[in-house]
């Protein structure tokens, strides 16, 4: 019996995501009174993970697996499920996170609920919490499978130290390259992206035009924040597809969403709730996102946003 | 080229989301049931092979006799024919199995999904469909291209995007990039004429174990209110960000 988490790393490093997972598969581990087992590939600082929780790190190091392959991860992740004899495997919701869950799960004949956010409410039977319909409802529900896969939401456990001594092992996987092989990876570096980022500035079509973008440029700069949109902003060129969050674009769980001349459609709230504290700025007090904000101002965003640039760089300073 | 789309039927974004039954069941009740929009992509995509490459395209669900206007309104789109599996959906995992059986006897080249369904938000039945079929996955696709056996996809990543090279028989599961929103495609009157003369064909589901059961919906807690700010008081939401909030 074990609990097995993939605490992926990004260019040997581990991201937010996969300490978050480790945390959380400490939790479990400790209902289900077994061990907690971590598997990395290519990880520079295995050793790392003991911190928050792992008590037995497995260590993948293999030059074909230096770039990521879905199917190949699904399958060492497998082969390591079957080898610890793991009851419970947990994937992050990264976008590699949640290409592989699947695939781990139809190899493993095992029930899987992604989008989870808290640990079991009871483990016999299996029960976990997940989001369902876009964030506007959660789902209690029961997987009834010998193995079991959670993908867990986005910043929904948070990171727990928990030092522990763990005992590090090295493993080769068999899985070999799969039918889909990386030709071009196209990424800005060094640019806060929605998915990691702690905060995000988003702007609407409120903000009239794409030469008014510096305002959410510099305002994210100065919060070490990543920048979204609306889907309209999008639709009409002014933002990349890619910075569109809401039901059909991105999906947003940061500590803090800013929204600046974003009216609050139904579906632009439903991709962002599940960030924890919600800002809007808005000239029009009967615009429905201030039903969902946590923290709103009736003001223009040319008059309000400059402002508030300024006083955070002071604060950022003394801070 | 034969081309399997594969449709799930879900209520559109504007629905109220309300639960019946103990909150056991989704209350269906004065909602408006539509092709998912990924699906959507997935089948203007699937489209523009048709028309550009040649292929057919047969669309699938897996569903109750409910559900075949989203059957009905692929096929007025241009679908060829139409498959609709006898079953309740419970569960991706059943789901899954399901699509895989009817693609092994009927040998499909593509098969196009959605990245997720926008009610259960699963993400699941794609990759499960690939990996049960064996065949090559790309999840999460907002490009492709198709020459003789070889596809070049491109994949949304955190922070960009990649291109991948793989081969047929594939399982993509797509998204907006697949085409452009204004490429989406909308039935004419002819099409809809045309539909009610297309094969839907409705099979029966095979027996396998569901590996996830739902027990209860809950609704989030209504929210406080939202705390205003007055716009000279830029200071005042700095002080609450940082000292009540603590996200700064
Ligand atoms: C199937 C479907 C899916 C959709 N999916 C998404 C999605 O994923 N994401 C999404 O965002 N939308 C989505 N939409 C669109 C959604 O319904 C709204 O149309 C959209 O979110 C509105 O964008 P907006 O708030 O930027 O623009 P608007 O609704 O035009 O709002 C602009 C706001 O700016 C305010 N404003 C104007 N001037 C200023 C100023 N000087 N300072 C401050 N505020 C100002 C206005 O008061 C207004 O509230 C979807 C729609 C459909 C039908
Ligand atoms: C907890 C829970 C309870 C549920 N309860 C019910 C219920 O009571 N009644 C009910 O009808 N459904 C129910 N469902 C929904 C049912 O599981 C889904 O229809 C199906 O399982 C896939 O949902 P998904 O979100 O996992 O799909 P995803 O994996 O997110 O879907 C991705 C893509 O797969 C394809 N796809 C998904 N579903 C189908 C389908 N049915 N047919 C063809 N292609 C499909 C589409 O292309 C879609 O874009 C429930 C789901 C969950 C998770």
């Amino acid at each position: 019996m074990s609990v097995l988490v993939f605490a992926e790393a990004s260019e040997g490093k581990f991201k937010k995501a996969a300490l978050e997972v480790v945390s959380y598969g400490k939790k479990i581990a400790e209902q289900l009174g077994t061990e907690l087992v971590a598997l990395t590939i290519n990880a520079s600082n295995a050793s790392e993970l003991a911190s928050y929780g792992a008590q037995k790190i497995i260590k993948v190091t293999q030059d074909n697996q230096e770039s990521f392959d879905a199917k190949c991860t699904a399958t060492t992740i497998k082969e390591v499920a079957l080898k610890e004899a793991a009851d419970v495997v947990i994937i992050d919701s990264s976008s590699n996170g949640l290409y592989v869950a699947p695939i781990v799960a139809a190899q493993l004949n095992a029930g899987y609920a992604s989008n989870v956010i808290d640990v079991p409410s009871s483990t016999q039977p299996f029960t976990v919490k997940r989001k369902a319909f876009s964030n506007k409802a959660f789902n209690h529900t029961e997987i009834s499978t010998a193995v079991k896969v959670i993908g867990l939401a986005k910043n929904s456990f948070g990171i727990v130290e928990n030092s522990t001594t763990a005992t590090e092992e090295d493993f080769t996987s068999t899985a070999t390259a799969s039918g889909v092989s990386s030709t071009a990876l196209n990424k800005a570096s060094g640019q806060v992206t929605i998915a990691d980022a702690d905060v995000v500035v988003s702007g609407g079509r409120g903000l009239k035009g794409p030469e008014n973008w510096g305002l959410i440029e510099d305002l994210a700069e100065v919060l070490g924040a990543a920048t979204a949109c609306s889907k309209p902003v999008s639709d009409l060129g002014w933002r990349p597809h890619a910075e569109h969050v809401g039901q059909t674009g991105k999906p947003v769980a940061s500590n803090l969403y800013i929204a600046i001349g974003i009216s609050g459609a139904i579906q632009h709230l439903a991709g962002i709730n599940a960030s924890k504290v919600k800002v809007v700025i808005n000239t029009d007090p009967e615009a429905p996102f201030f039903k969902a904000a946590d923290y709103g101002i009736v003001g223009d965003a040319f008059e309000v946003v400059p402002q508030l640039i300024e006083k955070l760089k002071v604060f950022k300073a003394n801070n | 080229m034969k081309i399997l789309v594969c449709i799930s039927h879900v209520p559109d974004t504007t629905s109220k989301i309300n639960f019946t039954e103990n909150d056991s069941a989704f209350d269906s009740n004065g909602v408006q049931y539509v092709i998912n929009p990924y699906d959507e992509f997935a089948l203007a995509r699937a489209m523009w092979f048709k028309e550009k490459q040649g292929a057919s395209i047969t669309v699938i669900t897996v569903g109750n006799a409910g559900t075949e206007p989203s059957l009905r309104k692929a096929l007025a789109i241009g679908a060829d024919d139409a498959i609709r599996i006898d079953a309740e959906a419970t569960d991706g995992f059943f789901v899954a199995k399901q699509l895989a059986e009817v693609a092994k006897s009927n040998g499909y080249d593509l098969i196009l999904t959605g990245r997720e369904s926008i009610d259960y938000n699963g993400a699941m039945v794609p990759g499960m469909l690939a990996t049960f079929l064996d065949y090559n996955f790309v999840n999460a696709c907002i490009g492709v291209e198709i020459e003789n056996n070889t596809a070049t996809a491109i994949k949304e990543i955190d922070g960009g995007s990649e291109t991948l090279s793989t081969s047929l028989p594939l399982v993509l599961a797509g998204q907006k990039g697949l085409v452009e929103e204004k490429e989406l495609r909308i039935p004419n009157m002819r099409g809809i004429m045309m539909a009610r003369k297309k094969p839907l064909s409705v099979v029966a589901a095979i027996e396998t174990e569901a590996t996830t059961k739902s027990v209860r919906f809950e609704k989030p807690e209504e929210k406080s209110a939202c705390k205003m700010v007055a716009a000279s008081d830029i200071d005042g939401l700095i002080d609450l960000l940082h000292n009540e909030a603590k996200v700064i």
